[in-house]
């Protein structure tokens, strides 16, 4: 360890040390010593070239969101870093543990409006959990490790290190050793033992009560321990969009999704409630509706490892500051009375026959089931072949897009197993799918990973899908849900705005001919009868696959709360 | 609308004013004054803000997701010094000199500068103070003037040292 090193090389090390194998990126001026250095470590250290820094930021997401580790995402000063910026903030709003490292011009031209200088460092403060210029190689090996401490501890999310060029290039004997220093920053991750109780004996003595997961529990890994605290209580569980599979759909305390294109049994059980414990979740819009008329009856606990978050957007009975996983553990590790949890698993019981009533009456996968009498393709029918196909042939991983389709797979596709559903939840990022299923395939090459999108998302990063044969990615598969509109503005410019379609008509490449131009196998299908044939022709070649499912232009998503509105009063046909 | 004195200690790192200031802004919290200076302890800054807010609480906990604030507390109800130091520049006249003179020995104020025409004067004091002496002296023409906005320090053995939480974090 007595040798030098350049800066470069004691990055490469450092990376490796705390734990990092997989980087998506470009490279370009300032940044290429450390592509340099790359090679000598290219057997621990796997880079992966993408076409547009966007993608590889999104591929870094993928990666880290269906792993639980950090991805690594880079870009060279100016553009190529300004081009990270979405990404970044799509891990901002979703805490997704990602690492941005950036290239800078050297200390000497900096600020000086050199060649290809952005103030990235500036650009990213509100949208990063912590940022570093790095000016002097000696920082590099400690700011490294530092960075992946903060982005993958506490509430996870985006740090960025931009590190200029002479630091890159300069040599030193590197120090590895130093421990983290950070005084301003210690997360609650154990519950307070009193604020636990409190919540159990509020709990107990509710007789509507609504277990809702977020986020945070499949950050966490906390599912098992989710699954054994409903059992134990007989609480039903309300999963939000990021909580898909942490929580098995078929289990029989299962009640999906709530929020603006959840079901309307899950948000009647909400708005009935006369309890609601909030594990992880931070009570966004999309679930809430208009917050003031949320859950009007339900006293609520709200478990939360980041404190900004309680309180934030609802007010709440009993505040947990806890990381979920650690905090349901305490929350297992309690015994009450017996007779009074047999009192609640009595109520529970009624109220969930209750629920499963209205879930009939406004029936589960509801559009679906009442499928007009047409023989066009309509989107729901796309979703039920591809349930059966994943359901029958198992370990799938689906990444989405933004818009209708991401409503739809969310409602009508089986999730049972956590980090199989990944997505761009509170930034609502187009472009996202494909990408981000690159990095979801890399991380899982054992499963199928299907990017599902829309036609317009589609269009703005599908250059990626080229990388896939670069690196002989074999698992990916696309669904294209391919409306010729930017789907979900027009279901809103239908609904709320008297059918004006501006600027939402999309005409689009015949998207079979642009993958085989990638060197992918492309399908395209019109009708019906041809779905399933495509998708098992999609299983049955060993390597990447796009299906343009050309499905009837003007199909809404269903049930729906209006924007603002109550997620009492659901529009739903 | 309530007003609120927070004292601030945060880590003595390049940016994180910028840092602290850019929270304020995108999230809507109305800054009426911000001083930040060195401290008793190395590596350590402080900030006295006063910030207008229904939700104080909201704006503490999203300052602490700031990696280098180490320690945040309302004493908008402690016991507190109160200070900010203004310097007035005043356009003076033989006449009025005498009665200027007067006035900021009232005050505990002090001239600093005296020229042909003018006059600067440096007043320290509560900002209660410093608004009321402010008024007094307007009259008399006022050329320049610069507010440094408030520094609070809480009364009695209370206090707000970074040394213990720099240690505890070192161990």
């Amino acid at each position: 360890m007595s040798e030098k090193r350049t800066g470069a090389q004691i990055l490469c090390e450092a990376l490796i040390q705390n734990g990092v194998d997989t980087m998506f990126g470009i490279p370009g001026g300032a940044i290429m010593p450390f592509y340099h250095a790359m090679w000598e470590y290219r057997t621990d250290l796997r880079h992966i070239l993408c076409r547009h820094e966007q993608g590889a930021g999104h591929a870094a997401e993928g990666f880290a969101r269906s792993t639980g580790r950090i991805g690594v995402c880079i870009g060279t000063s100016g553009p190529g870093t300004t081009n990270l910026v979405t990404p970044i903030a799509d891990a901002w709003m979703d805490s997704t543990p990602l690492l941005a490292i950036c290239g800078q011009v050297s200390s000497t031209v900096l600020g000086k409006d050199a060649f290809q200088e952005t103030d990235i460092t500036g650009i990213t403060m509100p949208i990063t959990k912590h940022n570093y210029l790095v000016k002097n190689i000696n920082d590099i090996a400690y700011v490294v490790k530092e960075a992946i401490h903060i982005a993958t501890t506490g509430r996870y999310g985006p740090v960025l290190v931009d590190i200029t060029k002479d630091a890159l290039q300069a040599s030193a004997v590197p120090d590895y050793s130093k421990k983290i220093f950070l005084p301003g920053y210690r997360p609650t991750v154990t519950g307070s033992k009193k604020q636990i109780k409190a919540a159990l004996s509020l709990m107990l003595k509710s007789k509507k009560p609504i277990l809702m997961i977020g986020n945070g529990v499949m950050m966490s890994d906390a599912s098992a321990e989710i699954r054994v605290f409903a059992e134990r209580y007989k609480i039903p569980v309300i999963t939000t969009l990021h909580a898909l599979g942490a929580f098995p759909e078929d289990h029989e305390l299962s009640l999906g999704m709530p929020g603006m294109h959840g079901w309307v049994h899950a948000n009647r059980a909400i708005q009935e409630a006369d309890f609601l414990m909030n594990i992880g979740g931070r009570f966004d819009d999309r679930v809430t509706g208009k917050a003031s008329t949320f859950a009007p009856n339900a006293k609520i606990v709200h478990v939360d490892i980041d404190p900004s978050e309680i309180g934030k957007n609802i007010e709440v009975e009993v505040p947990i500051v806890g990381d979920a996983r650690i905090v349901t553990l305490s929350l297992l590790e309690e015994e009450p009375e017996e007779t009074l949890v047999a009192e609640f698993h009595k109520n529970a019981a009624v109220w969930l026959e209750y629920i499963r009533e209205l879930q009939t009456k406004h029936q589960h996968k509801q559009q679906y089931l009442n499928r007009p009498d047409t023989s066009t393709m309509l989107p729901h029918d796309v979703f039920a072949a591809l349930t059966k196909a994943m359901n029958t042939r198992g370990n799938y991983r689906v990444v989405t897009d933004v818009g209708q389709h991401q409503m739809w797979a969310a409602q009508l596709l089986d999730w049972y197993k956590p980090r199989t559903h990944i997505t761009s939840g509170g930034a609502g990022t187009m472009g996202f799918a494909v990408p981000a299923a690159l990095g979801v395939a890399v991380a899982h090459p054992e499963d199928t990973v299907w990017a599902i999108a829309g036609d317009g998302g589609f269009q703005m990063t599908n250059q990626e899908m080229i990388v896939v044969i670069q690196e002989n990615i074999k698992n990916m598969k696309v669904a294209i849900i391919n409306n010729g509109f930017l789907g979900m503005v027009r279901q809103w410019q239908e609904l709320f705005e008297g059918k004006r379609y501006s600027g939402t008509p999309l005409t689009s490449p015949n998207f079979q001919k642009l993958a085989e131009a990638y060197g992918w196998t492309g399908i395209t299908v019109e009708s019906v009868d041809q779905i399933d044939a495509a998708i098992e022709r999609a299983y049955a070649i060993d390597g990447p696959v796009l299906i343009d499912f050309r499905v009837e232009r003007e199909v809404n998503v269903f049930p729906m709360v209006p924007q603002n509105k109550s997620i009492g009063e659901m529009i739903t046909e | 609308m309530k007003i609120h004195t927070l004292v601030v200690l945060v880590q003595d790192h390049p940016g994180v004013l910028n840092r602290a200031v850019s929270m304020f802004r995108r999230r809507g919290y109305n800054i009426a004054s911000l001083v930040v200076g060195h401290t008793e302890t190395a590596g350590v800054s402080r900030m006295t803000i006063v910030v207008e807010s229904v939700n104080v609480e909201q704006v503490v906990k999203q300052l602490y997701r700031l990696v280098e604030v180490l320690k945040i507390s309302d004493v908008s109800d402690d016991p507190v010094v109160d200070r900010e130091m203004v310097l007035v520049k005043l356009h003076v006249t033989g006449q009025h000199r005498a009665e200027i003179v007067a006035l900021t020995e009232v005050f505990t104020a002090k001239i600093v500068d005296v020229a042909a025409n003018t006059m600067v004067i440096e007043m320290t004091g509560g900002p209660a103070k410093v608004d009321n002496f402010i008024d007094v002296i307007r009259p008399f023409g006022i050329k320049e003037m610069m507010r440094t906005g408030r520094i609070t320090m809480v009364r009695g053995a209370k206090g707000h040292s970074g040394a213990e939480l720099i240690d505890q974090a070192a161990e």
